[in-house]
């Protein structure tokens, strides 16, 4: 339990410029994909327990497109990029240029299932080059997977290594949307970053903060 | 039949008791496996919703019973005690433990769904609890909900609507 309490605001304040500068690079490479404005919301650093964690993204139950890797090297952790249907089918229908695409379809189209794991990416890796440039460490994604499925359970997947040291998980987390869509926040794209245990001191020692300070 | 139900929900790495005519759910089970204990002839069951295999990986100063596929199923057998439950008569139900994800270099963490499911197999085992139904593996996220009275599971998957076990 140690990690958590440990936390400073001035530790906080270092989480949550990572996910300035790492969802901005991933939003601008967003923007530059489906040329369009893309919008980003300051992100939110918070401490939360499993279950918050889910409603984060709209509770257990509801179903997202989610691009799941490790991140592995200096600082291992998990990434999330997780999408709403409604978000995901706009994107896909962008990228592949069909306009009778639906949500439905996407377990049997292998260019719009290939299309949203290539979107993940991208993000994926602009945000994690961004990070690795500002904080010197070397950090490398694995192949990103792709699923469609609920919250609850993909998520989950990305707390286990969390999960054997504490009953809490500090989250990064950044929401991204078109810019003149109006979205309520359970369908808005989010990004989560979530560190290994371990990793904290790294990264903040990387940026000249100490531990405990 | 105009009698309430009301539905009892457990959260991930938590468990709970219930008893007709109310229910007991828990959602998005992906790698975790929800273990449903029952009294057969009675109408109590029991959920708990089991995120890693072994309690001995814990790191942690304090330990969550539920988190753990071995202290979860001993600790939901004491709780279903408590309440009326008898050891001996109990059964159980279990689903999940799928791979979420499929990765090339599959390292025993990211195998852990099937480790979940062989862990808790092996405490029912011990406490020779027998199991009735089971839906684990695969890849799909589930979301499950017992009704201690007709002791049917029902399993809720996005692909396949919901089955009854």
């Amino acid at each position: 339990m140690g990690f958590i309490s440990n936390l400073s605001s001035i530790h906080l304040d270092i989480l949550k410029e990572i996910g300035n500068i790492g969802a901005g690079h991933a939003a601008t490479a967003l923007s530059k994909l489906l040329n369009k404005k893309i919008d980003m919301q300051v992100p939110n650093v918070k401490i939360v327990t499993f279950d918050e964690m889910m409603e984060l993204s709209g509770g257990a139950d509801h179903v997202v497109a989610a691009v799941f890797l490790r991140i592995e090297g200096e600082a291992p952790g998990s990434m999330f990029f997780v999408l709403p249907p409604e978000q995901a089918t706009v994107f896909i229908k962008q990228m592949i240029g069909d306009e009778e695409f639906t949500f439905d379809q996407l377990g049997d189209n292998e260019i719009a299932t290939s299309a949203l794991q290539e979107l993940g990416n991208i993000l994926s890796g602009s945000y994690l080059s961004s990070l690795s440039d500002f904080t010197g460490l070397a950090l490398y994604p694995s192949v990103p997977a792709l699923s469609v499925d609920m919250v609850g359970a993909i998520i989950s997947y990305g707390l286990i290594e969390l999960s054997q040291v504490s009953d809490y998980a500090i989250v990064i987390d950044t929401a991204l949307n078109e810019d003149d869509v109006e979205l309520s926040e359970s369908v808005r794209g989010h990004f989560f970053l979530l560190p290994d245990p371990d990793s904290f001191h790294i990264i903040f020692e990387s940026l000249g903060v100490r531990d405990n300070g | 039949m105009d009698e309430k139900v009301e539905i009892i929900k457990v959260g991930i790495a938590d468990m709970n008791v219930v008893s007709a005519p109310n229910r007991i759910r828990t959602s998005g089970l992906g790698s975790c496996v929800g273990v449903v204990l029952y009294d057969q002839g009675k109408e109590i069951a029991g959920l708990v919703h089991v995120m890693l295999p072994d309690s001995t990986l814990s790191k942690a100063g304090t330990l969550n019973h539920a988190k753990y596929a071995d202290t979860g199923v001993k600790e939901l057998v004491k709780k279903l005690t408590q309440f009326g439950a008898r050891p001996s008569m109990l059964k159980a139900k279990i689903a999940g433990g799928a791979q979420m994800f499929q990765f090339s270099n599959t390292s025993d963490m990211m195998r852990i769904g099937p480790r979940n499911v062989e862990a808790v197999k092996k405490e029912l085992a011990e406490l020779k609890i027998a199991i009735m139904a089971e839906d684990v593996g695969g890849n799909s996220g589930r979301t499950i909900e017992f009704c201690p009275k007709s002791k049917i599971l029902h399993i809720r998957t996005v692909n396949k609507g919901t089955q009854e076990w």
